[in-house]
């Protein structure tokens, strides 16, 4: 009798040891995203679930993907990814679809299919926030203040460097914008062989000015250092900089390019499963509410939108620093991810000639 | 001796056990080569598997592409051929056969098949390589394939009128077969048309040649540059007594031994424009404030930091070389009655030649696959072919185009490294 209570008690240790041990790894952007994402969503994970969340960083999560799928050797498992990226991923059958029916209802019971933003579930993916590049200047170091996409290109009347993404995704958007094309007409005029040569033309304008960058921390401290006068950057890179570390940066809205980040499963995830129970658990209505506590991107649920309080500082309000308030949509444009699967390649060859003419 | 002898045949030479000299030595010299070979199996096993086989691999991507011809179920793993009714088609016309009907329909069968397999993001991909924007219309068409009725060619029609484009047409037969020389074609800037002869891209989508050619002059620059500064070095390394030479050597050493990001985000803290050499010629009062000198972010950049971290790589083996050079030949020379710039030019100079082979063919070769520091301080005209390489690899995800440049890349070392052969010849090489 005693042996075998003693052998039960043996097997239900070893039972709740599995239990502790399972682990699953998430890759994302690294930085303050990151961070806000662990705060947010792994520590309340790992305490409601006994599950260990592993962070892992890479400049862009997409590329291990495929390497780790076609390789059969996938340690991912869950990415976190841009829109293009997520649907031709999804398109190239590396990504496991994702059963939407499984992701918690809003407090009101409306239905998760109906409470996430439009576009914001997709086949293979689920889309914890709303992002944006904008353009951002030093205010130590311009003089007077710039307010539309114009005046980043118009370096007549700012005069200084500039930093730009080295991607052709979205830096084209923003050339067009600059030249006049109305929000809701970019994608129409790129669309034409014309579009893309003004689009050129325009950034042939600026072009010995630019400074390149391509990590997201690189554009808060180009600007620190007044390498450039004003950057494009990822919204919450700068409000970080700005909040936390009391950089003079200031956010121009005007011609903002809106997008998604969202939460993949690669095909082949060695803990498929606890995978999909963290989409399900960091993708709940308060989750997407406290990360945006972390840092200034939008939730993806629209229920989301009344629980958003203060900064984790406590005294910063969030709510005008979202690329989604009212404010800041006054010329916007929502990234068209049909168009980039699309045109990605061909406008990225053009822009690499471009840049080494 | 022997009658042998008088037929003039030479007697056949044998052991003491009676077999042939010739073959007991051939057996004694065969062992010992399988022993020698089993002493070196580790390191061969070691190659193949971390170094032939991956690159290998690569390299058959360049013309191997089945993204248009075959699926692979990924959890698994069976493999199912696609397009095969269009590639029947295709098979059955010549090249340049207008579409017809019964080609469409061909198309509308295989859309079917990838819808099933959920594979026609794979093959647009494919496509897409080639003709961009065909992607979005074979996942357009596959998602509508049921729905899709004869006659095929106005029903594809309809759904994109592209799909009537001989260009598109071109594409897919070429890519119905997996071998494929195209993205050798794309890697050199040239394509084909439509009734298939070889043509250049456009002009603004050319881009390859140019970074083939900067990759090639920046790199002989960058090895002039080691040579001219690593040469006095090594030669003031190897003449000073042996504590100086010694403490010399670590400052040599020392950056050598220093991570290359840290040596490169170096380069970064002086070179910016905001940075310690513009600041102190500002300071200094020699530059206007306004006048910043642009030395980051372009080939001026690539150049500076890439010549300081390759230099060691130039003076180690003119060291090397340069050390036991004997000085009485140089005193020789001159009392003979050399004057000093001959005495270098005839008798020292030729010395070291081994080592400036050996220097610049590592720096070349080196400077020639650099990726990191382009990509970091070279901005937008200081970037070389291994940062499209890595774009290709890492953001377009076009592998077999990266794999093409890639070989290009290794061929063309290669051919240097013959010619370097044929003119210097590789046994003068003399690394230490």
């Amino acid at each position: 009798m005693k042996l075998k209570t003693a052998l039960m008690a043996t097997a239900l240790t070893g039972v709740a040891f599995a239990a502790q041990a399972q682990e699953i790894t998430v890759m994302s952007w690294g930085g303050a995203y990151t961070k806000s994402q662990v705060e947010a969503y792994h520590k309340p994970f790992t305490a409601t679930t006994n599950i260990k969340v592993n962070s892992v960083d890479a400049d862009n999560p997409a590329t291990p993907i495929k390497a780790q799928v076609e390789a059969g050797n996938v340690s991912i498992d869950v990415a976190d990814v841009e829109f293009s990226d997520a649907v031709r991923l999804c398109d190239e059958g590396l990504l496991e679809p994702i059963d939407h029916a499984m992701l918690p209802a809003a407090p009101d019971g409306t239905p998760a299919t109906e409470d996430f933003i439009e576009g914001a579930l997709q086949d293979c993916a689920v889309a914890n926030i709303v992002w944006s590049t904008v353009y951002a200047y030093n205010s130590k170091n311009v003089s007077g203040t710039p307010t539309t996409i114009a005046d980043f290109f118009d370096t007549a009347k700012f005069p200084g460097k500039r930093g730009l993404r080295k991607s052709a995704k979205s830096l084209l958007e923003m050339a067009l914008m600059a030249d006049g094309v109305p929000a809701g007409e970019v994608y129409d005029v790129l669309d034409t062989d014309a579009g893309v040569d003004r689009a050129f033309a325009k950034l042939d304008s600026i072009k010995s000015d630019i400074v390149w960058w391509e990590a997201g921390a690189q554009p808060p401290q180009l600007l620190a250092d007044g390498e450039v006068v004003m950057s494009t950057a990822y919204n919450g890179r700068i409000f970080n900089a700005a909040v936390a570390e009391n950089q003079p940066l200031e956010v121009v809205w005007d011609g903002q390019i809106l997008d998604f980040d969202l939460f993949v499963v690669p095909k082949g995830a060695p803990n498929k499963d606890a995978a999909m129970q963290f989409i399900a658990f960091s993708t709940d209505t308060q989750r997407l509410a406290d990360q945006a506590s972390w840092i200034s991107y939008g939730p993806a649920r629209k229920s989301s939108g009344a629980l958003v309080g203060k900064y984790s500082d406590g005294k910063t309000e969030m709510a005008p620093h979202m690329p989604t308030a009212a404010a800041n949509l006054t010329n916007a444009l929502v990234n068209n991810f049909e168009f980039w699967v699309d045109k990605d390649a061909e406008l990225n060859e053009r822009f690499n000639a471009w840049l080494a003419q | 001796m022997t009658d042998a002898t008088a037929n003039g045949a030479p007697a056949k030479l044998t052991t003491a056990d009676g077999k042939p000299l010739k073959a007991a030595l051939a057996s004694a010299q065969s062992h010992a080569r399988r022993r020698a070979f089993f002493l070196v199996l580790p390191l061969l096993a070691f190659i193949v598997i971390t170094f032939v086989a991956p690159i290998g691999q690569m390299l058959h991507r360049s013309f191997h592409n089945d993204g248009f011809t075959m699926h692979e179920d990924i959890g698994s793993g069976v493999r199912t051929p696609i397009m095969t009714n269009l590639k029947a088609w295709f098979d059955a016309n010549p090249a340049g056969t207008e579409p017809t009907e019964e080609a469409f329909a061909a198309l509308a069968a295989d859309m079917v098949v990838l819808r099933e397999l959920k594979a026609p993001g794979q093959a647009g991909t494919r496509i897409n390589y080639e003709l961009s924007g065909s992607r979005s219309m074979f996942t357009k068409a596959a998602r509508k394939a049921n729905d899709l009725e004869a006659p095929f060619k106005d029903a594809f029609l309809d759904l994109d009128k592209d799909w009537n484009n001989p260009d598109l047409w071109r594409v897919m037969r070429d890519a119905s077969s997996a071998y494929t020389f195209n993205f050798y074609l794309a890697a050199l800037d040239l394509t084909r048309n439509a009734d298939g002869s070889i043509e250049q891209v456009n002009e603004n989508r050319q881009v390859y040649v140019t970074l083939f050619s900067r990759t090639l002059l920046l790199s002989i620059l960058i090895t002039v540059l080691t040579f001219m500064l690593g040469y006095p070095i090594a030669h003031l390394l190897a003449t000073l007594p042996l504590r100086y030479s010694n403490l010399l050597m670590i400052l040599v050493l020392l950056p050598f031994w220093t991570s290359l990001l840290v040596r490169t985000t170096s380069w970064m803290v002086l070179l910016q424009s905001q940075g310690v050499v513009n600041d102190s010629l500002v300071g200094m009062g020699l530059l206007d404030d306004e006048n910043r000198l642009q030395m980051m972010y372009n080939q001026m950049g690539t150049v500076i930091a890439m010549t300081h971290i390759l230099l060691p790589f130039m003076v180690l083996p003119l060291y090397s070389v340069m050390r036991p050079i004997n000085p009485s030949y140089v005193r020789a020379a001159r009392s003979l009655g050399a004057t000093s710039w001959t005495a270098f030019r005839r008798i020292y100079f030729p010395q070291t030649v081994p080592g400036i082979g050996a220097g610049a063919l590592l720096v070349f070769i080196l400077a020639v696959g650099y990726y990191i520091t382009p990509a970091l301080v070279g901005g937008a005209d200081g970037q070389l072919i291994s940062n499209l390489i890595a774009f290709h690899m890492q953001k377009s995800l076009n592998w077999s185009l990266a794999a093409a440049l890639a070989a290009l890349l290794l061929g063309g070392i290669l051919i240097l490294y013959w010619l370097y052969d044929r003119l210097i010849g590789i046994d003068n090489l003399k690394l230490g």
